[in-house]
């Protein structure tokens, strides 16, 4: 078990390295991050000077390294365009992101996995179909849209949450819906297709012979073993919403570490975009790490693979 | 089931039209301002953001002031100046007035911050405000020597302008990380409260001196950063928001009738042009390092077409290399009309009657860019757009230049054509025409202090880059401001929202 963790700890290191190199790459590549620190009225000779004393004109292999060491550290330097640390502006924005990302994914198991349950429970009905229609609206209307849609209805005309903001926990409510909804869909349909293979398995034929009750027989015997991919599935899902949650917290103007990662990438703020790559990967493989653990956990046949 | 957003917009306004809520505004006195992107660092001289510029003017003082009405300078923190010589300036300071935190102003935080500012180990940003500053000195308690790094007719502008004064001893104490959550100033705002980047709230300053500048009439600015328009737009008909500017036109179209509030369209210093190549960086078989081609580029462009089918507001056609409302910007030069046979006949005495190819570069304003490419396109020029980040095009322009940009420049809000004509025609990185004889005329007038002489210079050199069709300067932008139905406040061709201006009907 040991040799098998320390694996998966050399491997997540090996892939965040990957990705922050990589990353810094196309940083580079996207523009002179000279002309961007600068600001848009910089006159040349201005430009001149802050490529000089942010020492862009070395090279990049020796400007990766600089950064990687002082990362490794523990020190991400300061924000080019924020003139702050990085790491105290991550400590600050990151559980607002996280606090969705939760509240967003809590929302969609909540939502999802009963609806799943109950289309494979009666399939081709109207709950199936109910279900499916569902999970068809939310794959096909942008966030944007719908977070708009939701503020004009819940806010401007009911008046019941802000429009924006989490100067109220009210706040909360409507991105974690919008977030939440978005990875609904693809939760659903790997909850109905994995019930629907289980259910027409042996030993659910076997229990439902015991006299076992209908309900029991679904959500303890046959949920535990179509749940292991949504496990999967969901621990992805969480990743993607750490660092993909821009849309949702532009709209609701929530200052998260997913608007801060967009900031960075259009002013090209090196440090910060660099230190939250490193740690959205980080959450990715710390998430499909413990999206095993708790596979293996759920199905003893996983322990030894 | 995909809308876009503006018809998802038009879709879904009737339902705003039922909004009844407000919280904040005239019963507790406080004006909500929504900002639509972070404001990097709250101290004018680590920020280049219009929204620095907002908050340098509300809680901070220059040495100067120029009267938006008059365009005269008047004395602010400063009573009153003297060239001594062409870079030594002398000014005697005002008495009595106070910093937010109870510091005495004087001498002493004149020179601190000027001379902080000027050393490039402390890292300021905003190196155009204080770029042509060589040192400040003590004279006596009241009185300060500016020493420029050239002849620089332009200081009192900048003066008047991004140039603000800290508090020496509380600067020196907390330096620009303490200042950036705790900012002290003079001005007729003292900041309550800063979240960087998200949160400001500004309280009126009982105490201020109000020389140049008038007391605050609002007791509370509240600021707060919302990124996307249509929540801008659904703050505002809560009545959360109540002024928002740099509202897209659809947007503003939409919001102008509806309830009681108001939508003002206003100029902006900022002007767009196409630069052509004529020094031929871009390769020497270019067509735009022949004169008449630039010329039949010039007659292509439909202006005014294009200012009234796709700009609204209160946009113009401009014919100068430069915003009209800048000092030195003289408009009596060449003009030329929209005259596409004229635009061929030239192109076919250049030697290309069956047009040419070319690159066509822009970042911005994708619609005009595709606009002009079609005008191009009607005398037989295919102009291929490349459509880059601001960035990106920039380096490419400084690096290797590019046969057609279609770029745009607001001067940093300084009312001065050494802020855009000299910046783009004195041999620097984006210098197209590299044009010696043009170069020594801007250098001439930007180093002289006598104001005639400079207009006349000026003249002279814009009246050169009309000639040569150099650029082909386009139009200026407006902005356009909604605000609550309570609010009385006047929009100022600078783009600059003088919070201590705006005031309840």
């Amino acid at each position: 078990m040991l040799k098998f963790v320390l694996t998966k700890i050399g491997m997540a290191a090996l892939v965040a390295l990957t990705v922050s190199f990589i990353s810094f790459i196309l940083l580079f590549m996207a523009g002179d991050p000279a002309i961007a620190i600068a600001g848009e009225g910089a006159s040349g000779k201005v430009i001149a000077a802050v490529r000089s004393q942010y020492g862009f004109d070395r090279p990049l292999l020796v400007q990766y390294f600089d950064w990687l060491i002082r990362a490794l550290s523990g020190d991400f330097g300061m924000s080019f365009y924020f003139k702050t640390p990085v790491s105290g502006m991550i400590a600050e924005r990151l559980p607002v992101t996280m606090t969705i990302g939760f509240l967003g994914m809590s929302f969609a198991l909540l939502l999802a996995i009963p609806m799943g349950v109950l289309a494979a429970a009666f399939p081709n009905t109207l709950i199936d179909r109910l279900a499916l229609g569902i999970a068809v609206v939310g794959q096909a209307i942008p966030s944007f849209w719908f977070g708009l849609v939701l503020i004009v209805v819940f806010s401007v005309n009911l008046g019941w949450v802000p429009a924006s903001g989490t100067r109220q926990w009210t706040g909360y409510i409507l991105p974690m819906i919008v977030l939440g909804y978005y990875a609904t869909p693809a939760i659903m349909r790997l909850t109905r297709a994995g019930m629907l293979e289980v259910l027409s398995a042996d030993y659910i034929r076997t229990a439902r012979a015991k006299g076992i009750k209908p309900r029991r027989v679904l959500f303890k015997h046959a949920l535990r073993n179509a749940i292991i991919p949504v496990v999967s599935l969901a621990a992805v899902q969480l990743g993607f919403m750490f660092g993909g949650s821009v849309v949702v917290e532009t709209i609701f103007a929530l200052h998260g570490a997913g608007y801060l990662a967009w900031e960075s990438i259009s002013r090209n703020d090196l440090p910060t975009m660099q230190a939250l790559i490193l740690i959205f990967a980080m959450f990715y493989i710390a998430f499909t790490f413990l999206a095993d653990v708790l596979n293996a956990w759920l199905d003893p046949r996983l322990r030894t693979a | 089931m995909k809308l876009t957003k503006t018809a998802a917009a038009a879709a879904l306004l009737p339902a705003f039209l039922f909004a009844t809520n407000a919280w904040a505004g005239k019963s507790d006195d406080t004006v909500s301002i929504a900002f639509a992107k972070e404001l990097e660092h709250v101290d004018p001289y680590f920020n280049t953001a219009r929204e620095g510029i907002l908050l340098g003017n509300a809680a901070w003082d220059g040495l100067l002031y120029r009267d938006p009405a008059t365009g005269e300078y008047v004395g602010n923190l400063a009573t009153s100046w003297t060239w001594v010589d062409s870079t030594t300036l002398d000014l005697t300071l005002r008495e009595g007035v106070k910093f937010h935190n109870g510091e005495a102003f004087d001498a002493d935080d004149v020179v601190y911050t000027l001379n902080f500012t000027v050393d490039p180990k402390n890292g300021a940003k905003n190196k155009v405000a204080t770029g042509w500053i060589k040192r400040a000195e003590k004279i006596d308690q009241f009185k300060v020597r500016i020493i420029t790094n050239g002849p620089f007719p332009a200081a009192l502008e900048y003066l008047a302008g991004p140039v603000i004064i800290h508090p020496d001893e509380y600067y020196k104490a907390v330096g620009p990380a303490g200042v950036a959550t705790k900012p002290v100033g003079t001005g007729p705002y003292k900041f309550e409260t800063v979240e960087p980047g998200k949160h400001f709230v500004l309280k009126r300053n009982e105490d201020y001196f109000a020389a140049a500048k008038p007391k605050a009439k609002v007791g509370t600015i509240d600021i707060r950063t919302i990124p996307d328009i249509n929540t801008q737009m659904a703050e505002l008909f809560n009545g959360t928001i109540d002024l928002v500017w740099q509202v897209p036109s659809d947007q503003a179209d939409k919001m102008t009738g509806r309830g009681s509030f108001q939508v003002i369209n206003a100029p902006t210093m900022r002007v767009g042009y196409l630069s052509l190549d004529a020094a031929g960086r871009s390769g020497d078989k270019n067509p735009m390092t022949n004169v008449k081609v630039r010329q039949a580029i010039y007659h292509a462009i439909n202006r005014d077409g294009i200012v009234e089918a796709l700009m609204k507001g209160t946009t113009e056609v401009i014919d100068s290399a430069c915003s009209p409302s800048q000092f030195g910007c003289d408009t009596a030069i060449t003009t030329y009309a929209y005259d596409p046979a004229k635009a061929k006949a030239l192109l076919t005495e250049a030697g290309y009657s069956d047009g040419f190819e070319i690159e066509f570069y822009a970042y911005r304003d994708r619609p005009l860019a595709e606009a002009m490419i079609g005008m191009l396109a009607e005398i037989g020029i295919k102009a291929n757009l490349n459509y880059m980040q601001y960035a990106a095009l920039r380096e490419k322009r400084i690096k290797d230049g590019a046969p057609i940009s279609f770029m745009t420049w607001g001067s940093n809000s300084i009312a001065d054509v050494s802020a855009i004509t000299s910046e783009f025609f004195t041999m620097g990185g984006e210098d197209d025409a590299r044009d010696k004889s043009l170069s020594d005329l801007l250098e001439k007038a930007d180093s002289s202090i006598d104001s005639a002489e400079r207009k006349t210079l000026y003249a002279q050199a814009l009246s050169v880059i009309a000639d040569k069709a150099y650029w082909v300067p386009l139009w200026n932008y407006s902005t356009n401001y909604v605000m609550s139905g309570d609010i009385s406040f006047t929009p100022t061709p600078d783009e600059l929202v003088r919070f201590y201006e705006i005031g309840w009907k």
